[in-house]
């Protein structure tokens, strides 16, 4: 049988997901996330521009519970792409290669990211 | 481009299973990925329930006692059984590492068996590596150097030169980082991967050689070296306990360095 007929053994399908691979992850999912997430600020920003009516469309759909929750997401994804970053910053610079020390900044960044985002709504609540 | 699904051709159907014998109290089932290249047929995942009592503890140690004394089809790689030789390297379990280092107690539930992920199968559990090896012959993995060594001794290296080198000389290329990086599965015709740069690097941090400047030029690549994303599944998986993605890094360090 010719090489070309070889089966491809599985990966996905059976490789177990580990914490540092998921992170990983992650950060290009929350990437592309804030990409969006940043048109629908462009939107809420022109829309103010362009006139009272526009403005109260955009901010009547960012207000409602289902724009608040594309919000929360959105500063979700900042706080962990921006705590992630920081640690592929570390990483870059040559430091926290040690297995442990790897999965200790991965649970960091998860809490950080985590306290972060709950600090700035309520931050947002308050004021 | 990265594919998430498997070929038609690759998909896993399931297989047959060979019953532990009669009386059998510690009985352990072994979910082992089977593929016969004469039959033309999908690959199968074929069940063997083993008596614990009557098996020795690793993993290699049943894929053996299976090939003995149930079904003497089932092919895979295997030779010192003590971590060197980095021939039965398989995934368990869910991670990549060598059949004889893995005590079979580690795993819990049945223990599915199949080869290093995302490469093509000549049986069973034996993937086709010519193109890690090849990989490997790129990055000319053996000293260079123009001064030419001294007749009467050898080249000398301090303590601290020699030590640089540990946790790099002791990779047996048993491939199990390499194959359990997502990045090699999606470019792995283009990226050489954690175990070839790990071996690249054992010779650039080798006080010995003298092609420190051409071994980063041929490295300097969006994609042989810089696909490299820092997932770290290398290094969580190897077998020996090394750190292929420290030894990424370094590299990384150097190119900037030398700018």
């Amino acid at each position: 049988m010719s090489a070309h007929n070889r089966p491809l053994s599985p990966h996905l399908q059976v490789y177990k997901p580990q914490l540092t691979s998921v992170m990983s992850i992650c950060h290009r999912a929350t990437g592309i996330a804030l990409a969006a997430g940043v048109l629908l600020l462009v939107w809420w920003v022109v829309a103010a521009a362009a006139g009272p009516e526009a403005f109260a469309t955009a901010h009547g759909f960012l207000g409602s519970w289902f724009g608040m929750l594309i919000l929360f997401g959105f500063t979700g994804a900042l706080m962990y792409h921006l705590c992630n970053g920081i640690r592929h910053l570390f990483w870059d610079a040559g430091y926290g290669f040690e297995l442990e020390t790897a999965y200790k900044s991965g649970w960091m960044t998860l809490g950080a990211a985590a306290v972060l985002t709950v600090v700035a709504w309520i931050i947002v609540a308050a004021g | 481009m990265a594919e998430f699904t498997l070929p038609a051709n690759s998909k896993v159907k399931i297989g047959d299973t060979y019953k532990a014998p009669d009386g059998a109290k510690r009985v352990k089932k072994f979910k082992i990925y089977r593929y016969d290249p004469d039959k033309g047929a999908n690959p199968r995942l074929d069940t063997y329930e083993i008596d614990m009592d009557d098996c020795a503890p690793m993993v290699l140690d049943a894929l053996i006692k299976i090939k003995n004394e149930i079904d003497t089809t089932l092919t895979f790689r295997r030779s010192c059984r003590e971590g060197i030789c980095g021939s039965c390297s398989m995934n368990i379990d869910g991670t990549n590492t060598l059949a004889c280092l893995k005590p079979i107690e580690d795993v819990k539930g049945d223990v599915h068996i199949y080869p290093l992920p995302h490469m093509p199968v000549i049986k069973d559990l034996v993937p086709d590596l010519s193109v890690p090896y090849a990989q490997l012959a790129s990055v000319e993995p053996w000293l260079q150097a123009d001064t030419p060594p001294s007749p009467t001794e050898e080249r000398r290296q301090s303590p601290e030169e020699r030590e640089k080198l540990d946790g790099l000389w002791e990779c047996v290329l048993c491939f199990c980082c390499t194959t359990s990086c997502p990045s090699y599965w999606w470019n792995g015709d283009r990226y050489l991967g954690p175990a070839v740069l790990l071996q690249a690097y054992r010779w650039i941090a080798d006080s010995r050689d003298e092609r420190t400047g051409d071994r980063l030029d041929a490295l300097e690549d969006p994609f042989r070296l810089y696909r490299c994303h820092t997932i770290m599944n290398c290094t969580k998986t190897c077998p020996k306990g090394l750190n292929p993605a420290k030894a990424i890094a370094e590299i990384k360090k150097l190119m900037v360095l030398r700018q």
